[in-house]
């Protein structure tokens, strides 16, 4: 069974959100999306400054087996990646919800991390996926 | 479900990941893809590869059936010798790749995949009508490949002494057996008697021969015995090895996947594998023969190369190629090499291709380095980084 912590709000395509107190945003890929990834070898992260729209790809994440494209989860500007993963991209597999975090985004609409999926939601979600 | 082999349930035991793969629900690995090819080439795995087509041919023109068939010349082996060849269409193209070992005289065993088994039993019941010979597959038998620099010693303790000492004496792409089909050591069948895992109905071979780049062998007995022989082998510290991982192995050891880098329309000539075409005696007309002459007369526009990347990512499939002032090709098998820590492909490029070319990933040019396969021999890299 993943790990789904229900602190962190999650999308359809397997990104977990974490509200951060300053307003911003972090963003990761959940324990489910990596154990279906398999190991990870490279993550190709956006630039900081750029602005995403929900839904659009901004990251890729290539395992041994595929490369997967991430999405932005919520509207905003990108203002930090994590550069930890270029040399450790096993990161992904080891702390996908810690040291794997992704980027963090300021959000040009808080009102769109309402639309994200809670920790049952995406539990129920991805059980219905498998099926 | 699709087919399972006689090990399946080690499989689920041992934690591995189910796929799908040509019907046959196979493990594609047990937890790390990674780790698993790691081991291998440090010490030693094993993978079972029971889904592969093992097929007998015997009868008195077994010979001249074989001259016939395939590209490669039996009459260069020794009694329990192996070869490497492709079976080709009239147009030269590759049916499929396969191992044949020299049994006796009258029996010849090939080992051909498993996602190509329908049509080259077709193909092989086709062109055997006029030869006097029986073609019998073994879906009895399985097969487990162990391989890796400690394959030998680990298999070897897991024998009788005398089939020890046989498979211990075993030259690269030999095989032991009896040739009654019976195990090669007379009394080597016992499990009570702790001489040989698994066998108790006989019908074991063991081939020193392999897809990973490493030293070890193949090991072909009764599916009803595999259980046993797995766990004896595990019990050495043989740890198994997913399709994830072979396919790793065997992209960095520059060897030839079929179905991605070549297929029927594809001859030996542009896939590397002119090595395996025996040209001499000019009299042998194999089928396919008349194609890759001409084809070899006429000049051979594409080659077989690997691509190295010079930056971050990774090679896949049929990514575009570009060669500057030259031309375009595709990488046929691309990924991420494990024991390079790097991005490697193998690529049909134009034949005057040099030693560097660009590589289209998700739409940007990216630098690579062309380099003669192997990348990895032996555990080592061998390709200049």
């Amino acid at each position: 069974m993943s790990n789904i912590p229900n602190t962190l709000k999650y999308t359809k395509t397997h990104e977990w959100v974490q509200s951060n107190q300053d307003g911003t945003v972090t963003v990761g890929i959940s324990d489910h999306a990596q154990d279906l990834l398999g190991d990870v070898v490279y993550v190709e992260l956006p630039r900081a400054g750029r602005k995403a729209k929900a839904g659009e790809a901004c990251a890729v994440v290539e395992s041994v087996k595929a490369a997967s494209d991430i999405y932005c989860p919520i509207s905003g500007e990108i203002i930090e990646a994590n550069g930890a993963l270029s040399d450790k991209p096993e990161l992904v597999n080891q702390d996908a919800y810690g040291q794997a975090w992704m980027f963090r985004i300021k959000p040009a609409d808080p009102a769109e991390l309402n639309q994200l999926l809670d920790a049952a939601a995406y539990a129920a979600f991805i059980a219905a996926e498998a099926h | 479900m699709g087919h399972i082999t006689p090990l399946y349930n080690e499989h689920l035991a041992a934690g591995a990941k189910i796929v799908d793969f040509a019907g046959w629900d196979m493990p594609i690995h047990y937890g790390s893809q990674l780790e698993e090819h790691h081991q291998v080439r440090r010490d030693a795995g094993m993978f079972d590869v029971s889904h592969m087509t093992i097929v007998d041919l015997r009868g008195a023109g077994v010979r001249a059936f074989l001259h016939r068939l395939i590209a490669n010349n039996v009459d260069k082996l020794k009694p329990q010798q192996a070869l490497y060849t492709c079976m080709l269409n009239e147009q030269g193209g590759v049916i499929d790749d396969l191992i044949v070992y020299f049994m006796t005289e009258n029996w010849f065993r090939i080992v051909v995949n498993a996602a190509t088994r329908e049509k080259d039993l077709a193909w092989i019941k086709k062109q055997v009508a006029a030869f006097d010979v029986t073609v019998t597959e073994r879906p009895d038998l399985a097969m487990i490949a162990v391989q890796g620099p400690k394959a030998r010693e680990r298999v070897c303790e897991v024998l009788d002494p005398t089939l020890r000492e046989q498979a211990a004496q075993l030259k690269p792409f030999y095989a032991a057996y009896d040739v009654q089909g019976r195990a090669v050591a007379k009394g080597s069948t016992n499990v009570a008697g702790g001489r040989m895992p698994g066998a108790t109905s006989g019908d074991i071979f063991i081939g020193r021969t392999g897809y990973t780049g490493e030293d070890g062998f193949e090991i072909l007995l009764p599916g009803k015995d595999a259980a046993a022989m797995w766990r004896a082998l595990l019990g050495k510290g043989v740890k198994p090895a997913g399709l994830g991982a072979r396919d790793t192995l065997r992209l960095e050891a520059g060897m030839n996947l079929y179905g991605t880098d070549m297929d029927e329309t594809i001859t030996p000539l542009e896939c590397g594998l002119e090595w395996t075409v025996a040209w001499e005696p000019a009299t042998r007309d194999f089928i396919g023969r008349a194609a890759l002459e001409r084809q070899k007369n006429a000049g051979v526009k594409r080659k077989l190369v690997g691509l190295v990347l010079s930056g971050k990512g990774v090679l896949r499939n049929h990514l575009k190629v570009r060669v500057s002032g030259i031309g375009a090709g595709e990488t046929t098998s691309g990924g991420y090499s494990p024991t390079l820590g790097k991005a490697i492909a193998l690529a049909r490029v134009p034949a005057a291709t040099g030693t560097s070319c660009e590589v289209d990933i998700r739409g940007k040019w990216v630098p690579a380095t062309v380099v003669k396969p192997p990348f990895v021999r032996n555990g080592r890299a061998v390709v200049v980084l």
